[in-house]
């Protein structure tokens, strides 16, 4: 897969096509990859890299690298192009400055899920046949693909690539994922346990702002959260409120934008299942007001600058599920 | 040098804390480490380090400086400052005891921050030796040896329990207060342990980092150096790095109205965040180049020549693990060192 | 939950001003009695209630909060109600997921002419937040009165 992306992107720089790449740039490690804009086919002959470890979605980059001279490449995998479709829709990429070559997806792997199982001292990772062979400081450990399986891959909703130039390999279908399940789970236990469930969450928060400013629907240039006029910045939560505050305000301002691409929890330091707030609103979406896939087209309404004469009335909160 | 075996440890958490307040490191359930104050019954956790660093005890996120209350046209001033309760760290690793030294050359050279100060006489410091460190470790880079770790009391596992060394007068106190539960140690095996622990520290794949080309005398060469567009062009500017960094000491000062009175609080704050060192005329650092810049060049050039060539970085690998992006210190350092 | 007999919460009720806030104005003239504990802000439109707004309320001492405008299908500005609508279903149904005390929120539509009606939501409003105490989920430390 690299040396296919590495040929077409060099076919590209060549022929003049595009004059940069967006990918990944290889780091100390196998699984410390950094999102990077290569020049030359020397650059990515040396440090382009794809791998099971390249899960950052690069299509918010492509806001400012699509406003630079020239055509940018990026390589995008089918969740990426959802967040690129929605970034489209909001007029806030240019179409014409970005040649999207959609690449297979995961499912991807999460270094922490594997030091999560005490294994330490990560050298280097291998799958073999679905086994992950693991050279650490203190000898070899394997374990299996799956448990290592990042969680925003683990509940993939699609292998269909939405928006593309061209393909390097096949394209996939819309996949019936199970995602909503955790949402499920929660709106089926009593008010005081999802409130527990949530403080001892929220609780752990840094407010490092990595969720936020990952987001592919986070582009505001002023967050509401850094302006001081707007008497809610805050740099820390210095109280529990301000940790609910932040997160429900955040959660509501994606809400009908997000396409569920799962990188604020992949990000969060803390391993907060921010995700879950998301998928929250997607479901209620779609649940209320019909299917909705933020991403999957540039067209449709969003279902929150809509409305439906016959709209159910906000008392329906009240009335459903436990109390 | 005293030991206790692992069976007792917890009764030993239980004498400790049954006479001041004790921070353990404990597992959470996603399997990460932090700082909870000791109960009964709660486990030693065995990640190498915490996500969060022990620099919350002393400078933590937020805390309270002042309050105001108005009344008609007079405005009470309330000091709120207290004595602080005496603690325990326990478990704390070396790469965050010297950090400790770091931000002590900070808060408390003159003026004095009392709020820091206040925490840190009253904390007791006790360290664990490394014996597994990890591939994102690089403290001794940066001359810190993690099988000495320091702080009041260091503690040095071998596999079956836990030998005791107290390094200052607080130490000795505190080894004074618990020395009817230690027996006699076993230097040999200790010496063994240690031994292996090097042998490992040998094989880091970090073990070859230098400090040598940074430093006080090397700010312009870094500071103009063309290697920043690069490096910070995918940085996200969050301040992740900023907030699991044991070393990092910026803050903001704030009040917030709470309808009935002021609250002046300090918080941490983040020289990747935009509004960071805001002033009326505007900002000083309007890229994010500069911001990515601003942090490591503090921590590899400015704070050494402002505190005698002591840099900023204790290599505990945080940032290595916790970056969105994965840029981090190391690539930063590998970009600019002399080739 | 212990019960304090002697609690008063505190309502904020957000009114759009065309049609809700003439309808309490309606209740007033009509010497209907609704509880003092209801806090009105007048809003222009129902639809101008940033969800910040309604946190906001919580933060500094709400107990509850209710949103009134116009019926859908009266909005003065034609459609501002029908977003509000939607807004505020999925607003609620964010703080029950989180947690928080269902029965502290409520939307009411409520036209100039209904002033009886704005007696009576306010009173029954007042009443189910009473059963529920004091905002403790959703409160600040900070902003509570000593």
């Amino acid at each position: 897969m690299q040396e296919a992306m590495i040929k077409r992107a060099k076919e590209l720089l060549a022929d003049g096509t595009v004059n940069r790449v967006m990918g990944w740039k290889k780091g100390e490690f196998v699984y410390d990859t950094t999102p990077a804009v290569f020049e030359t086919a020397e650059e990515l002959e040396k440090e382009f890299v794809c791998n099971d470890f390249t899960q950052a979605n690069l299509s918010k980059y492509l806001i400012k690298e699509s406003r630079k001279e020239g055509k940018i490449l990026a390589f995008l995998k089918p969740c990426d192009t959802y967040s690129f479709n929605q970034l489209l829709k909001e007029h806030r990429i240019i179409r014409e400055n970005v040649y999207v070559i959609g690449i297979p997806g995961g499912p991807k792997l999460d270094m922490e899920k594997i030091k999560a199982k005490g294994i330490s001292g990560i050298l280097d990772v291998k799958n073999e046949n679905f086994t992950l062979k693991i050279e650490t400081l203190y000898g070899t450990e394997t374990m299996p693909f799956y448990e290592a399986v990042s969680g925003k891959c683990a509940d993939c909703k699609s292998k269909k690539h939405v928006v593309y130039d061209e393909l390097i390999g096949e394209d996939g279908d819309v996949l019936a994922s199970r995602r909503f399940d955790m949402v499920e789970k929660l709106e089926n236990m009593t008010s005081q346990e999802r409130y527990d469930f949530w403080r001892g969450e929220l609780s752990k928060c840094i407010r490092c702002n990595a969720c936020r400013n990952v987001c592919p629907a986070c582009t505001c240039e002023n967050c509401v959260f850094d302006n001081p006029k707007s008497g809610i910045d805050q740099k820390a939560a210095a109280d529990s409120f301000e940790e609910n505050m932040f997160h429900i305000i955040r959660a509501f301002h994606v809400a009908g934008r997000c396409t569920d691409c799962g990188e604020c929890s992949r990000v969060c330091p803390q391993n907060i299942p921010l995700h879950l707030l998301n998928r929250k609103f997607i479901k209620d979406i779609n649940s209320l007001y019909g299917e909705y896939q933020a991403g999957a087209d540039t067209t449709s309404k969003c279902p929150l600058t809509d409305y439906d004469t016959d709209d159910c009335e906000p008392s329906i909160v009240h009335e459903r599920g436990v109390e | 040098m005293f030991r206790i075996s692992a069976e007792k440890l917890n009764d030993l958490f239980d004498r400790i804390a049954s006479k001041q307040t004790l921070y353990i490191p404990v597992d959470r359930e996603d399997k990460a480490a932090e700082y909870k104050k000791y109960e009964s019954g709660m486990t030693l956790s065995s990640a190498l380090n915490t996500v969060r660093s022990a620099k919350d005890f002393f400078f933590p996120q937020t805390e309270n400086l002042a309050e105001f209350r108005l009344s008609g046209k007079t405005i009470e001033v309330k000091d709120i400052r207290s004595e602080h309760e005496d603690f325990v760290i326990f478990g704390v690793r070396a790469c965050d005891a010297r950090s400790f030294g770091i931000l002590d050359s900070v808060f408390l050279s003159e003026p004095v921050d009392t709020f820091y100060k206040n925490r840190r006489d009253h904390g007791t410091i006790v360290t664990m030796a490394c014996t597994r460190p990890e591939e994102t470790c690089f403290c001794t880079t940066f001359g810190i040896n993690p099988t000495m770790p320091g702080g009041d009391v260091s503690v040095f596992p071998d596999g079956t329990g836990y030998s005791f060394l107290a390094n200052t007068e607080k130490g000795k106190e505190f080894m004074a207060e618990i020395s009817d539960m230690l027996e006699e140690g076993n230097p040999a095996q200790l010496a063994k342990v240690q031994e292996n622990t090097r042998n490992i520290l040998k094989r880091l794949p970090l073990a070859n980092l230098k400090t040598d080309s940074f430093g006080g005398e090397r700010l312009m060469k870094h500071f103009s150096s063309e290697k920043w567009a690069e490096l910070s062009e995918s940085c996200i500017g969050c301040g992740t790095c900023t907030f699991v960094c044991p070393t990092c000491q910026c803050y903001d000062i704030r009040d917030f109205d709470t309808g009935n009175g002021i609250k002046r609080f300090r918080c941490w704050d983040s020289c990747m965040y935009s509004d960071f060192t805001k002033m009326a005329h505007g900002n000083s650092r309007n890229s994010q180049l500069e911001r990515f810049r601003q942090r490591f060049m503090h921590k590899l050039v400015y704070h050494p020549s402002n505190h005698e060539g002591e840099f900023g970085c204790v290599g505990c690998g945080r940032c290595l693990s916790k970056c969105p992006i994965s840029m981090n210190i190391v690539k930063v350092m590998k970009a600019l060192e002399d080739k | 939950m212990q019960v304090n007999e002697n609690f008063e919460p505190v309502i904020v009720a957000f009114c759009c001003n065309w049609c809700s806030y003439a309808g309490a104005d309606l209740s007033g003239t009509n010497r209907l009695n609704y509880p003092t504990n209801v806090k009105i802000i007048r809003v222009p439109c129902s639809c101008r209630v940033n969800p910040i707004f309604i946190l906001r309320a919580f933060q500094r001492g709400a107990d509850g909060v209710i949103i009134c405008g116009c019926h859908p299908g009266d909005c003065h500005y034609t459609s501002g109600n029908y977003f509000t609508r939607r807004r505020i279903t999925l607003l609620y149904s964010m703080l029950d997921f989180l947690g928080i005390e269902r029965n502290r929120t409520r939307l009411e539509w409520v036209s100039a002419a209904e002033g009886a009606k704005f007696a009576a939501v306010m009173n029954q409003f007042t009443e189910d937040v009473r059963k529920l105490g004091p905002n403790r989920r959703l409160e600040d430390l900070r902003c509570r009165k000593q």
